[in-house]
């Protein structure tokens, strides 16, 4: 028996700096040991030089197409110490922003997926009708990327006039276009040979690894946080959690189209249910936290991300530990590519959604 | 309500209940227990660590870690070890979070992995080894993950590192 090895990345094979080292026997694959860190920043001991306001920018950049579900779950941590309870229209737009860098990250997703399959219509279509969320999170924040909208007790500014329509018509033209994307790609034969019954990740292995997100969902686990510890409005508002007991690279991709579905329905939800009035508190700059320690947690576009803040009542917090969705994810990755042939790697490494940046920190 | 955990008041009993019942459990173990809404903290004796977190897996369900974080206390010499457990499969706790908080002295940070009881810690414990320099007795790969090959100065998240130009 002749074994190879071969190492995969660490240059972008795709998502970004991260290496694969795989075992071959033939193109069958033996083993895999991912080599993460090549992005790694040291962002929770960076956090610990800034004060509670610096750290805003900063937490965003571990995912920064799914920057305002990253901070989701640091404010709500600062608010929880200093027991902030957040003006009813600033949460409501929280969740727009949210549901919109879901929508604006699972269409990044899927353009990728096209290039990891070798079918460019697939990449052209989502990054251009990720433009149209992309334009109204700009109107809305101000940036198109990287908002650092979120801040403790609301949100930087209300909304402009006019959001209301765009976002509307928005959606209603991407409802049709999610129909075509199912036609030209979820449907296509040639993307369903490639990740049909690929890549199985079976229920009970999901949650013994504690996998995270649209993947676990693909595995038949009913678990997400806006459902299951609902924070600011989400038990308003009327939605789905998709699940699919595929368990394969295709309901992994399937899910993630499902959930832009939803994510439309809340945006719309949002906007028609928002009421007026503040949408931050004004602290006038004072934020920090007093002592102790909070543990929470915001369902990303990736999954669960989770901040561990523990403030002795400096200016700087004292220790902040980030679990980020790709990170919980690592541990599927050998796990799932085991058994697998070589071709099969990047359709299965991409259905996972593992993104490096956001790995490493 | 606010969303944020500390505030919402859902279920102060439910805690309560668990609470009582993992010091019942486990009583010579145990230094402390914390309750928040949807948030317990279970101060244990290093020693029995194995033991807490079987009960919690077996008895209680909490099949995976969502969190493995360590603590630099230079003040008291020691670091501090969390885990936060929680449950998929058990739908009424969905939202409970179980912290299994114990200290190691910071000149000798040896203990005992977690992963024969639960496998999702793997990739936490390596980042608290190469981060913290705590050795977890019995990981099956206990290497650097994220810092580079040639690192050689202490555990960067440890308090007496201080980052280069500051």
């Amino acid at each position: 028996m002749s074994e190879l090895t071969v190492s995969i990345g660490p240059q972008h094979p795709g998502a970004g700096h991260f290496r694969l080292i795989v075992k071959l026997d033939g193109d069958k694959i033996i083993e895999v040991n991912p080599d993460p860190g090549y992005v790694h920043r040291g962002e929770e001991k960076i956090a610990e030089y800034r004060n509670y306001i610096q750290n805003i920018p900063h937490f965003e950049r571990p995912g920064i197409h799914d920057s305002s579900n990253m901070l989701f779950a640091y404010v709500q941590a600062v608010e929880g110490l200093m027991k902030l309870e957040v003006p009813e229209r600033g949460k409501y737009i929280r969740v727009i922003m949210a549901e919109l860098n879901r929508i604006i990250s699972h269409l990044y997703y899927l353009a990728i997926y096209g290039i990891f399959v070798g079918h460019s219509t697939m990449f052209m279509w989502p990054m251009g009708d990720r433009e149209h969320f992309i334009d109204l999170a700009q109107m809305i924040s101000g940036q198109r990327v990287g908002f650092a909208f979120l801040l403790p007790g609301g949100v930087r500014n209300d909304m402009p006039e006019g959001v209301k329509t765009r976002a509307n018509d928005a959606c209603n033209y991407f409802e049709k276009r999610l129909i075509e994307y199912e036609r030209i790609f979820m449907n296509n034969p040639i993307f369903e040979n490639r990740t049909k019954g690929i890549g199985k990740l079976s229920k009970e292995d999901a949650i013994n690894l504690g996998v995270v997100g649209p993947t676990l969902r693909a595995s038949g686990v009913k678990a997400d946080i806006r459902k299951d510890e609902p924070y600011a409005v989400y038990d308003k508002l009327d939605f789905d959690i998709p699940v699919s007991k595929d368990c394969d690279s295709w309901a992994r991709a399937w899910i993630h189209i499902e959930e832009m579905r939803q994510s439309m329905s809340i945006i719309k939800q949002s906007l028609k249910d928002m009421p007026s009035g503040p949408v931050k508190l004004n602290l006038r700059g004072q934020v920090r936290a007093p002592p102790g320690e909070v543990f929470s947690r915001a369902e990303a576009s990736r999954g669960t991300v989770s901040f561990y803040l523990v403030s002795n009542g400096d200016m700087n917090p004292y220790r902040i530990r980030l679990i980020t969705p790709s990170f919980r994810n690592l541990i599927a990755i050998p796990h799932i590519l085991k058994g697998l042939l070589l071709a099969d790697i990047p359709p299965v490494f991409w259905s996972l959604d593992y993104w490096p940046v956001e790995a490493d920190r | 309500m606010s969303g944020t955990p500390e505030i919402k008041q859902e279920h102060p009993k439910r805690e309560k209940k668990i609470a009582d019942n993992i010091a019942v459990k486990l009583k010579k173990d145990i230094l402390d227990i914390e309750i928040k809404p949807k948030r317990i903290k279970v101060k244990i004796k290093h020693q029995s660590i194995k033991k807490a977190a079987n009960y919690l897996k077996t008895v209680l369900n909490l099949d995976h870690v969502v969190s493995v974080s360590g603590i630099d206390y230079p003040n008291d010499n020691e670091i501090e070890i969390v885990y936060h457990a929680g449950t998929y499969e058990h739908k009424d706790l969905s939202d409970l979070l179980v912290a299994l908080v114990y200290r190691i002295p910071r000149e000798k940070p040896k203990t005992l992995t977690l992963t024969d009881v639960w496998p999702s810690t793997e990739y936490d414990e390596r980042e608290t080894y190469e981060m913290l320099g705590v050795i977890f007795d019995g990981h099956p790969k206990l290497e650097k993950l994220f810092l580079p090959e040639d690192w050689d100065d202490i555990p960067p998240l440890r308090k007496d590192f201080k980052n280069p130009g500051r």
